[in-house]
């Protein structure tokens, strides 16, 4: 068995799975069983100032769903924490007690002034916490009132909100990015710069899941209106690993810290979060579907997989960050064909209806129902690969040097060759001779 | 209550009401809301799909299905109605298990099909528990036909021919409409009279007169209706039975598999039907399966299958067998009946093996005795009292085309007809059809 154990800023934790802020970690209750289930660490439901804010007293979360009610997508609009601040820092205290092994961050959100920053991080060190994370990123309704997003979306105010937490703390500052913003880069960027020892990312992404046909109200309807909720769940993982991936490319950015977030449901997920430059993950809406169980699998899955590839949790942190490039440097030379296992096809078309209604026309099907690929056609664009229903069964073969492209009647350059040198690009650079 | 299944002999009330109500109840209940989602979202939407091409009647099966999946059944009957105006009953005994379900691209991926016809039952029934006919009539043409027979054939034409605007008056020999549907398929398939139900939902898009006991050859002769009629569809379904050719077979007890299915259908009180304590039934279709398991579901002790050939040549299903042998039915294959022994009333079955050469079968001269007070019969139905003026081809009326009879103005359709595989949807398809060709040849193709 892989060994787990994970050092986030010289936090250590049994895993890198920690608990993200959120529901499941409001109150010590949950936190203890979640830690009884075995989770590395949690980051505990964003603080405030007393008075402890209000939620709706309707529905307070709005879904999507894939085949068979699978949640795909869930939206939210609750608030920071509605307990009472001393309540919690009691809980905190507690629980950090109970389980010294396991990483207790308090995320945290007051107002933009210094002073009231100033009151609440004493009290959270006091609690024996590991560390506290910055909610710059809730894009509903603490947003209204200047906080979260709104702070978020302004990378002085991060800067600004960052240091002064450094300068009134000895705990690790992490920050937690909105991604409701246009380039990831500048707010994390500026969290650097202010002197946070990490970002975490990404929070919600601001949603209206659906709209009731009935009563026309967004869904969660709270007395007939809709307010746009904070999205995660599967559905946002690939914004997550492109905002993680922005952060860990970014030459200003080498080296600082990332904590992943967003739609991690499996070991596969977070594996890939951890091969994009994520020191860790946190995890929400898959605790919120399955409950705390699901992490047996994660670590199992994780600790196979690392053992597989004979490689430490260290040796897969940032594995991949090198192969995230600009499409700009991608090798047009690089000439793929769609292949199709008949052994594996059932028959069922949909690349073929995909491919002749709304690409290249390069699949056949014979009377008797046998799809097959037309190399002069097939542009390799992998979406028979994307709709087929059965896995592996079709698959992009790589055309060998030297092998014959029936498309272009040319054969497969041996060379590397990409965007910037091409002839039909009107700045390309002169290649070298 | 007297009688059990030891008791000797045919007698009614061998189980109890409970008992017996709980056999003849619904074989697949139907899908809830919940269930019907979940059975949707299987669906791939294949292109083309192989489903609607192995559906006789060419349902389009992944379009209904997406349809259910959100959130509208009643679209979903519509796209099934377009095509088969039956899809209520086809849903509940088309043999889905070697038509759409066979071919459903997931039966080769997993073994395990999309429910196609139990999610056709599901929008149906919505529709039709509504009381919703979606349905209208065209401008009248004035134009008139007779349709022989209101079973799934003549039921589907007249319809069809209702729905382009003509006024059809159908005839049918027995006391109610609906033919096989309400006299020849197994209780359990179409239960709280659904049968009935159906035809008077489908009449619903008028024009439809309903005449029974009305017979052709009997109170109606073709060259009557055709002098009274644009036009004349024939769907009067098989009324003969093969006989056995076994010695003893006018023995008490000898009885025909079709008439045992329909007293049971017609029953007011399934108690009330009397069923041997050993049957034999012979034969190795649908009619025979139907026989065999009501029979044992009535309370028989013991209930064998003879068929002259092997399994593999059975023309009823494998699910069909499966169900048969699960209800207790027991199978011999490759034998047949010699002689209906017996002091008066049957009492036992002598049988004798047979080897298959080609396609002759041949006794092997090995016998064996089963006890049987009951006999019945499933070994076929032929047509009877076919009008002179026509074309035969293999005992049936033959056509060409889409139901197209030897006399002009004369189609027909359904188990009467030569082709098909004397399925319901089969029968729906050729009453279609001949509708559509009707229409043609009534209006012009326009």
């Amino acid at each position: 068995m892989a060994d787990l154990t994970s050092n986030f800023l010289g936090i250590k934790s049994p895993n890198p799975f920690w608990l993200a802020s959120a529901p499941p970690t409001d109150k010590e209750y949950n936190v203890t069983r979640a830690f009884k289930a075995g989770w590395g660490g949690v980051v505990w439901k964003t603080l405030g100032e007393d008075p402890n804010v209000v939620n709706v007293n309707g529905p307070r979360y709005g879904a999507v769903y894939g085949a068979d009610r699978r949640l795909l997508g869930l939206n939210n609009i609750e608030l920071i924490t509605d307990r009472p601040l001393e309540v919690n820092l009691r809980e905190i205290k507690a629980v950090k007690l109970a389980w010294p092994d396991r990483a207790m961050i308090v995320s945290l959100m007051v107002p933009c002034e210094e002073a009231s920053w100033k009151r609440i991080l004493p009290l959270v060190e006091d609690t024996g916490a590991d560390g506290i994370e910055l909610n710059f990123g809730c894009p509903h309704g603490m947003s209204e009132r200047g906080m979260g997003a709104a702070v978020g979306q302004v990378p002085e105010y991060i800067e600004m909100v960052a240091r002064w937490c450094k300068q009134n703390t000895r705990m690790p500052v992490i920050v937690k990015l909105t991604p409701n913003i246009t380039d990831i880069r500048y707010p994390a960027r500026a969290a650097k710069a202010g002197g946070a020892d990490a970002v975490s990312l990404i929070n919600t992404i601001s949603s209206i899941t659906s709209v009731n046909l009935e009563t026309f109200s967004p869904e969660p309807s709270i007395d007939g209106k809709g307010s746009h909720g904070g999205y995660c769940g599967p559905a946002v993982k690939p914004i997550a690993l492109n905002m993680v991936a922005e952060i860990a490319r970014d030459a200003e950015m080498r080296g600082l810290p990332i904590s992943g977030i967003g739609g991690v449901t499996t070991w596969r997920d977070a594996a890939e979060f951890l091969a994009l430059g994520a020191g860790n993950v946190q995890v929400c809406t898959a605790a919120m579907t399955y409950g705390f169980k699901i992490v047996e699998e994660m670590k199992s899955g994780l600790s196979q997989y690392l053992d597989e590839q004979g490689m430490s949790l260290d040796d897969l942190i940032g594995r991949a960050v090198p192969n995230v490039t600009d499409w700009q440097y991608l090798n047009l030379n690089y000439v793929t064909k769609a292949r199709i296992d008949q052994d594996a096809c059932i028959k069922c078309g949909r690349c073929y209806a995909a491919c002749e209604d709304t690409s290249h026309q390069a699949i056949s099907m014979s009377e008797n129902r046998v799809f097959e690929v037309i190399d002069a056609e097939c542009v390799a664009c992998n979406l028979c690969v994307n709709v087929c229903p059965v896995d592996g069964c079709i698959t992009m073969e790589e055309l060998a040097a030297g092998a014959m492209d029936e498309r272009t009647g040319k054969p497969v350059s041996p060379e590397y060759a990409n965007w910037t040198t091409h002839p039909n690009n009107p700045g390309a650079v002169q290649a070298a001779e | 209550m007297s009688n059990s299944p030891f008791t000797s002999g045919i007698v009614p009330a061998r189980l109890d009401a409970p008992a017996l109500a709980e056999n003849f109840a619904d074989l697949h209940a139907p899908l809830d809301a919940h269930e019907a989602l979940v059975a949707a979202d299987r669906c791939y939407f294949c292109h083309d799909a192989p489903c609607i091409t192995a559906c006789p009647t060419s349902i389009d099966i992944p379009l209904f299905i997406r349809q259910i999946a959100t959130g509208t059944p009643e679209a979903a009957a519509r796209t099934i109605f377009d095509q088969n105006i039956l899809g209520g009953m086809c849903a509940r005994v088309c043999p889905t298990e070697t038509l759409c379900e066979e071919a459903c691209v997931r039966e080769a991926a997993e073994g395990k099909p999309v429910l196609i016809g139990q999610l056709q039952r599901y929008a149906t029934d919505t529709v039709m528990a509504a009381g919703l006919h979606p349905f209208t009539r065209a401008e009248a043409t004035g134009k008139r036909i007779a349709v022989i027979g209101a079973g799934p054939a003549g039921l589907a034409c007249a319809h069809r021919l209702a729905m382009k605007g003509h006024d059809v008056d159908i005839f049918d020999a027995r006391p109610k409409g609906g033919g096989l549907n309400e006299y020849g398929i197994a209780s359990y398939k179409s239960t709280n009279g659904f049968a009935a139900a159906e035809v008077e939902w489908l009449m619903q898009i008028g024009g439809i007169m309903l005449h029974t006991g009305k017979a052709l050859g009997r109170d109606l002769s073709l060259d009557g209706l055709r002098g009274d009629y644009d036009a004349v569809f024939l769907a009067m379904g098989l009324a003969g039975v093969n006989a056995l050719r076994a010695e003893g077979e006018g023995r008490d007890g000898v009885g025909d598999a079709v008439d045992f299915i329909a007293d049971l259908r017609q029953a007011e009180d399934l108690a009330a039907i009397p069923v041997g304590r050993n049957v034999v039934v012979i034969g190795g279709g649908m009619t025979a399966i139907d026989a065999a398991v009501q029979s044992k579901l009535l309370g028989a002790e013991s209930v064998t299958v003879v068929y002259r050939r092997g399994r593999e040549a059975m023309p009823a299903s494998r699910y069909e067998q499966d169900l048969a042998a699960s209800k207790g039915v027991r199978f011999i294959f490759n034998a047949v009946p010699v002689e209906v022994l017996g002091n008066g009333a049957a009492a036992a079955l002598r049988c004798e093996y047979t080897r298959a050469e080609g396609r002759d079968l041949q006794g092997t001269g090995e016998m064996f005795d089963l006890p049987a007070d009951q006999i019945l019969k499933a070994i076929g139905q032929t047509l009877q009292g076919a009008p002179e003026a026509l074309a035969l081809q293999g005992g049936k009326i033959a056509v060409n085309g889409p139901g197209r009879t030897s006399a002009n103005g004369v189609w027909a359709g359904g188990d009467c007809a030569s082709g098909g595989e004397d399925l319901t949807v089969t029968a729906v398809a050729d009453g279609r059809d001949a509708a559509e060709d009707i229409h043609n040849a009534l209006i012009g193709k326009g």
